[in-house]
């Protein structure tokens, strides 16, 4: 499904490398995660990877199903079915939450040469998505994320996951600023939107959310690169002995 | 204090070809006092502080600069509402594209024809309201239109009326130099909406005179678009009683000059105002909108919300001010004028002015400009929007706080659809 090959950035502003030849292949229907300690760079690989200004990649390349994505502008990746969970998901006032989805949705579906969805049947699809996730009908006509909480935040992206419906979500720390019910509710979802097509890349500090969402393939990253994977286990011996144990092992 | 001569020359100039239209006794006497007016103040000039940001030449010499025919293909707007059209023709009525000026409990007239009578009511609001506007800050342009207008609408308003009033303003000669007076009285406890729409002339002058008695309510949705090289100079005065309301909204789209100029006096406690604008300009565009709000009762509150939306070295202006004269306790004035800069060749000039003389009283005002919101813009692209697509929405948002000021919900959502329409043919 992914695959990263060499993966070279810097900064664009600062010249400065931040990932330093990173190698990833996430297979059709698995689960990674990527682990690893501040600044190992697993925000800028998710940025990187959905085309984010600000960065420049040096060397490398990255592939969704064959088709190059660094080539692509961020729309283009996301009709080719790329998904990027926001760690900080942006406040839009004055974009009514539906209107966003809506757009999005048909967006994607006319640059894949498919007729937008009727208004019925999206509103439809919407409702049934938002029900599971316990989003209300409120939040659902507020402006994109403005005064939502946190938590809410965090499930509107999983609901907006869950209505485009992409073949690669990366989720970048998805579980940073929630409480256990609320994290529970996020996983459920990610979890319903796991299929044989579907792929996941679940960036994260802490083994806590791989106990809701059961990665294949566990990842730690340290400086740029990746430098250790493992089966789930991996992502325990961190919580237990932390980073530093794993990075003196390889170092 | 004598007129500088550069004043007085440009004034006599103007004045040269023109002369005081015939009449009846009320309206001559409204003429004679507007010339007398406009002599003494003479026409503005760019010396003027109240015209330090727009340029007044195209709008003072005689004979308006010629303005290009412009279609966009676009059926006109409020074209599927039910309404009582007024047509004029670069500033001549068109008897035959309009309808019967018949609506229940509101009489309408046009002001060649009320001019004509030697006594009408509406001696008591023509150039009386633009009289007292030219108190503290003086508006030679207002003064002409009252002294060489020669049509208009007179309106007086004595129930809710069941329909809009809608005026319609075409342009059909590229050189029309069109100068319109109108005249509104809504009497206490009646209502009427008032809708205009259409370039109107090469160059506009046009002056609208609002008396609202005591819980009377007056709503104007104005659409000035089209004919990227008109221009044109506006003026709103506005009287209200106790309790009774005022709401305008004006979108403006292209034009190499527009002035609007809202006047606003709140002499009856409880009473409410708010105005609003939203302008989008691409290129050769001009528009300023000039605001002053006198709060001269208790508890009465005023609301200005102007957005403007600016690309490829257009120019936008905002001068507005709150007045709250001594005893008007409990006034609520709010004042907010954003631009959203599209490019870096594009400028906002704005003078934000409050003036209070009360003690308990809550005013504010903000100004800000920016530009289109980066990681808004990421943040929409990553869920598959377009760049174009994704700047429209977040330009569209930008604009809200001001649609939200129109009440009718299907007049909100076509001035919407102009402004997706307009932002579609105008993307980078």
């Amino acid at each position: 499904m992914l695959e990263i090959k060499n993966l070279h950035v810097e900064l664009e502003e600062e010249e400065k490398a931040i990932l330093k030849g990173v190698d990833l292949n996430v297979g059709a229907g698995s689960v990674h995660a990527i682990m690893g300690p501040n600044g190992s760079g697993k925000s800028t690989l998710s940025y990187v990877l959905s085309g984010r200004d600000g960065y420049e990649v040096t060397d490398g390349s990255v592939t969704l199903e064959g088709t190059d994505l660094l080539d692509l502008d961020p729309e283009e990746r996301a009709a080719a079915g790329l998904f990027l969970a926001f760690q900080y998901p942006v406040e839009i006032p004055g974009v009514g939450n539906m209107t966003f989805l809506r757009t999005a949705l048909n967006a994607q579906r006319k640059s894949r040469g498919e007729d937008e969805m009727s208004a019925t049947d999206f509103l439809k699809l919407v409702r049934e998505k938002a029900k599971a996730l316990k989003i209300d009908a409120d939040m659902l006509k507020r402006p994109v994320n403005v005064g939502f909480s946190g938590g809410e935040k965090k499930r509107n992206e999983i609901l907006q996951m869950a209505v485009l419906e992409p073949k690669m979500c990366i989720l970048d720390e998805t579980d940073s600023g929630l409480d256990v019910d609320a994290m529970k509710l996020v996983a459920e979802g990610v979890n319903a939107l796991r299929s044989e097509g579907r792929s996941f890349l679940v960036i994260t500090h802490y083994q806590r959310l791989l106990d809701h969402i059961k990665p294949d393939v566990v990842h730690i990253m340290s400086d740029g690169r990746i430098v250790k994977s493992g089966g789930p286990e991996l992502a325990l011996e961190v919580e237990n002995n932390g980073y530093t144990d794993i990075l003196e092992e390889v170092a | 204090m004598a007129l500088p001569q550069v004043k007085l020359d440009a004034t006599e100039a103007r004045l040269a070809s023109m002369t005081l239209p015939e009449g009846g006794a009320w309206i001559s006497e409204a003429r004679d006092d507007a010339l007398s007016r406009l002599q003494a103040m003479g026409l503005p000039s760019r010396r003027d502080e109240y015209w330090k940001y727009t340029r007044p030449e195209t709008l003072v010499q005689p004979g308006a600069p010629a303005a290009a025919l412009f279609d966009n293909a676009e059926a006109p707007i409020f074209s599927s509402l039910d309404r009582v059209k007024i047509v004029f023709v670069d500033g001549v009525f068109d008897a035959e594209a309009s309808d019967d000026l018949t609506l229940e409990g509101v009489s309408i007239e046009r002001l060649a024809e009320a001019g004509a009578a030697d006594i009408h009511w509406a001696k008591d609001v023509y150039g009386v309201l633009e009289t007292r506007g030219q108190d503290p800050v003086e508006r030679p342009l207002a003064a002409l239109n009252t002294a060489f207008a020669t049509d208009g609408i007179v309106i007086h308003v004595t129930t809710k009326a069941s329909k809009p009033v809608s005026l319609i303003y075409l342009h059909g000669d590229e050189t029309s130099d069109a100068v319109l007076h109108h005249v509104i009285k809504i009497e206490s406890g009646a209502e009427l909406t008032l809708l205009e729409n259409g370039p109107a002339a090469a160059r506009f002058n046009k002056c609208m005179e609002v008396e609202i008695a005591d819980g009377g309510v007056f709503h104007h949705v104005r659409a000035q678009g089209r004919d990227h090289e008109r221009r044109a100079a506006t003026h709103i005065f506005t009287r209200l009683g106790e309790e009774s309301t005022f709401k305008s909204f004006t979108l403006t789209a292209n034009g190499v000059l527009t002035r609007n100029e809202c006047i606003i006096e709140l002499t009856g406690d409880n009473a409410i105002a708010h105005v609003a604008g939203a302008a989008v300009g691409d290129g050769d565009f001009h528009h300023d909108d000039t605001v002053f709000v006198t709060h001269d009762a208790l508890a009465c509150e005023s609301r200005q919300v102007f957005k403007k939306v600016l690309r490829n070295g257009a120019t936008g202006v905002f001068q507005g001010k709150i007045l709250v004269k001594q005893g008007a306790q409990k006034t609520d004035g709010y004042q907010i004028s954003q631009s959203l800069l599209l490019d870096g060749d594009s400028q906002f000039l704005v003078k934000p002015e409050l003036e209070i003389y009360a003690d308990d009283v809550a005013c504010s005002h903000g100004s800000t400009s920016g530009a289109i919101d980066d990681t808004a813009l990421f943040y929409l692209r990553s869920r598959g929007v377009s760049a174009a697509e994704a700047t429209d929405l977040l330009t569209l948002a930008f604009l809200a706080e001001a649609l939200e000021e129109i009440d009718d919900e299907t007049i909100a959502e076509e001035i919407r659809e102009r402004l997706e329409n307009w932002l579609a043919r105008h993307r980078s």
